[in-house]
């Protein structure tokens, strides 16, 4: 052959054993502990499949990118749907107005039921009526509790966001908390807001808020540990969503506080921190059954004319306590990413 | 400080700016005080240090030396990238994908060792590559296409983000990753990335130092080698600085791969100090990097500013972010509060360089 293909191949050769050296590093350096090997591979909850006529259902909800809580309500939402028959169709957006643009994307596409969170009622006022007029049957899920009748949805899957916070408060009482601090990861979120609202109601202690940069972490570790600095007087710390409890673990480290911890919502690895007592408990909604009920529900109005909650109550979802207690009947569903 | 270095490399000085070093009546030196205050970076530590005595009245727990450790620990991990993100803007470019790449890398290391069951450091090294990867392209694709570096890494930025997100979706099965902190090599790295010791009884977390150091070390290449001056070259003015000799492509690929390295860098702070990797942080973190370099004295055009002056802009910001909290005001006005003091802050530093810089 010519001479640069032979110059090439020599220019190749220490690529080559770079590439193999770099290789052969990598199967020496093994982990002997963790990773995925030592992680079970046990399924999800699958069992048979209906035999009912395929139907397509769209899920709108108003999440942001990356959350994992919702990641838990589309997977409920998934396994209802792989149950049932059920081609879904899910999208979504924090924005209302885009919200309720992929509501009307999912009537032009004419499917059989929409599922959609009402995070902001009056925006989706006049496409839920569009929908309605189109003969599509839509159910709520998640957020609006006390506007889900107002707008006409059939049925609601969820949790009374202030009810869950009251009924944080009233545990931070039975613990005999004086002084908490409620840490807002995302300031203006009316969720957020209705859930220290909430705490704030029952809760005879003194409770402040705090609001926190959610999505830079080693700013939401600072920021609780200079609260903590500031008024030592905080025995427990209620944070939103389970990253920012486990953060705020660190942070009462860090400041030298004895302030207990205590959250919403649950992730695997807050389900660890439970048991070993690094967190005290979690205030649970199931978002699993969320998205899993708001698409069972439209299957079974589809094909037998059910209603859960009869049409006139909301079907809770929530709040239900993780703590010690009942952790290990818990953990091994989290470590799935189902609850 | 600021103080040792008047030293401005020699590309910077306006070709043909007057009559050289004679001296008449109307170029006489001024004092060095004025000089001095006259330096960005001088400035924007008076404004420091404004704000930081501000909170030591208004916020006594910002007195304790633990308050300190924590306000510094905040600003490290703003800091150690706002430094290469204000080389490259002296450099003239910009990365709008810094925030998102932090997190990109983190996810990278944490999901290349857990799934395949390795020592984390087979996942430190390969999240390495692919940080400076992202920055080679960033560089290459500006400098190929000759595109606003704006709009590249606009791209980029919304690029990774889906990738962070739909990748970590793919391999884990949720949108954070696994806990990798029984796994071999992880104490070690924490010990590198993510420890801290004691000093008078205050815990210190490491990245303050290797914060000090970059800042050390990106100073001294800045005013000291040759690398340094062809930042300020590209910056002033590409095409001139080609024209002399300056390998323009080299020096902008290579700053948007330090980018790269500080994105590596803090990403593993944040996996060994956290554990685990939420897939959908990062967003937004960009623009603080910039405003630290900004409020530093980093021109927004490229071609002047320094190494220094972020560091005290990383100041700025950490000290506002916590001191609010210390002070122990109303949290529901922390943005505009936030938004106040720095815009408060600025003004000064305008105001100092401007009235020592008048005739």
């Amino acid at each position: 052959m010519d001479r640069s293909s032979l110059s090439r191949s020599r220019r190749f050769a220490p690529a080559v054993a770079l590439a193999a050296a770099a290789a052969l590093t990598l199967a020496g350096c093994s982990s002997s502990s963790g990773g995925k090997k030592s992680e079970e591979s046990a399924d999800g909850a699958s069992a048979g499949k209906a035999t009912t006529p395929r139907m397509t259902i769209a899920l709108v909800t108003h999440q942001s990118p990356g959350d994992t809580f919702w990641d838990i309500v589309r997977k409920g939402a998934q396994a209802a749907a792989a149950k049932d028959n059920v081609k879904l169709v899910y999208s979504a957006d924090p924005s209302a107005a885009n919200q309720a643009n992929l509501v009307q994307n999912a009537i032009d596409q004419k499917v059989d039921g929409i599922a959609i969170t009402l995070a902001k009622p009056d925006a989706l006022k006049d496409v839920v009526a569009k929908a309605k007029k189109a003969g599509i049957p839509v159910v709520g899920l998640n957020s609006g509790v006390s506007d889900w009748q107002k707008l006409g949805l059939m049925e609601f899957f969820g949790q009374d966001e202030s009810v869950a916070g009251e009924a944080l408060g009233k545990r931070l009482n039975e613990a005999g908390a004086k002084s908490a601090v409620c840490v807002i990861q995302e300031q203006g979120n009316i969720g957020l807001t209705q859930r220290c609202d909430g705490v704030k109601k029952t809760f005879t202690g003194k409770l402040q808020t705090l609001n926190v940069n959610g999505t830079d972490m080693p700013s939401v570790k600072s920021t609780i540990t200079a609260k903590l600095t500031q008024d030592k007087s905080i025995d427990y710390v209620v944070t939103l969503g389970a990253p920012f409890a486990l953060t705020a673990v660190q942070s009462a480290s860090d400041a030298g506080s004895k302030a207990k911890i205590a959250t919403f919502d649950l992730n695997k690895d807050l389900t660890g921190a439970i048991s070993k007592g690094t967190i005290e408990f979690a205030v649970d909604q199931q978002p699993y059954l969320q998205g899993y009920l708001a698409v069972d529900s439209l299957w079974l109005y589809k094909n037998n004319g059910n209603y859960m909650g009869g049409g006139e109550q909301p079907v809770l979802t929530g709040p239900a306590f993780v703590d010690k207690s009942n952790v290990d009947a818990v953990a091994a569903f989290a470590a799935k990413g189902t609850r | 400080m600021g103080m040792t270095q008047h030293a401005e490399p020699a590309v910077t000085t306006p070709p043909a700016s007057g009559p050289g070093k004679v001296t008449d009546g109307r170029t006489s030196e001024r004092p060095l005080a004025l000089r001095l205050l006259a330096r960005p970076e001088v400035g924007v530590f008076l404004g420091a240090v404004a704000v930081w005595v501000f909170f030591l009245i208004a916020a006594p727990p910002v007195r304790e030396g633990s308050s300190m450790a924590n306000i510094l620990y905040q600003s490290s991990t703003i800091g150690i990238m706002a430094l290469p993100v204000a080389l490259l803007m002296i450099g003239g470019e910009f990365d709008l994908s810094s925030g998102v790449a932090v997190i990109t890398s983190a996810l990278t290391a944490s999901m290349f060792a857990f799934q395949l069951t390795l020592n984390v450091w087979a996942g430190i090294f390969v999240a390495l590559l692919v940080s400076l990867a992202i920055g080679f392209l960033n560089g290459w694709l500006v400098v190929k296409t000759g595109l606003p570096s704006f709009l590249i890494t606009l791209g980029t930025f919304l690029i990774l983000q889906g990738v962070n997100l739909a990748v970590t979706k793919l391999v884990t099965g949720n949108v954070a990753t696994d806990d990798i902190s029984n796994m071999d090599g992880f104490d070690q790295a924490k010990k590198v990335f993510a420890s801290s010791f004691e000093v008078g009884g205050v815990q210190i977390k490491i990245t303050i130092i290797y914060w000090l150091v970059f800042a050390a070390l990106a100073t001294w290449v800045l005013l000291r080698t040759k690398y340094g001056n062809w930042i300020f070259a590209v910056g002033g003015n590409k095409d001139s600085a080609r024209a002399v000799g300056v390998p323009v492509n080299f020096t902008k690929i290579s700053l948007f791969m330090l980018v790269g390295f500080a994105a590596w860098f803090v990403g593993m702070h944040n996996l060994f100090s956290f554990n685990t990797v939420q897939s959908g942080e990062g967003v937004g973190q960009e623009l603080i990097y910039i405003s630290a370099a900004v409020i530093g004295g980093c021109l927004l055009t490229g071609g002047a500013g320094s190494a220094i002056g972020p560091v005290f802009g990383a100041f700025m910001f950490g000290m506002v972010q916590q001191g609010i909290v210390y002070a122990g005001w109303n949290p529901d006005w922390f943005k505009a509060f936030l938004g106040v003091m720095l815009l408060g802050a600025v003004m000064i530093n305008l105001w100092v360089s401007r009235t020592a810089t008048r005739r």
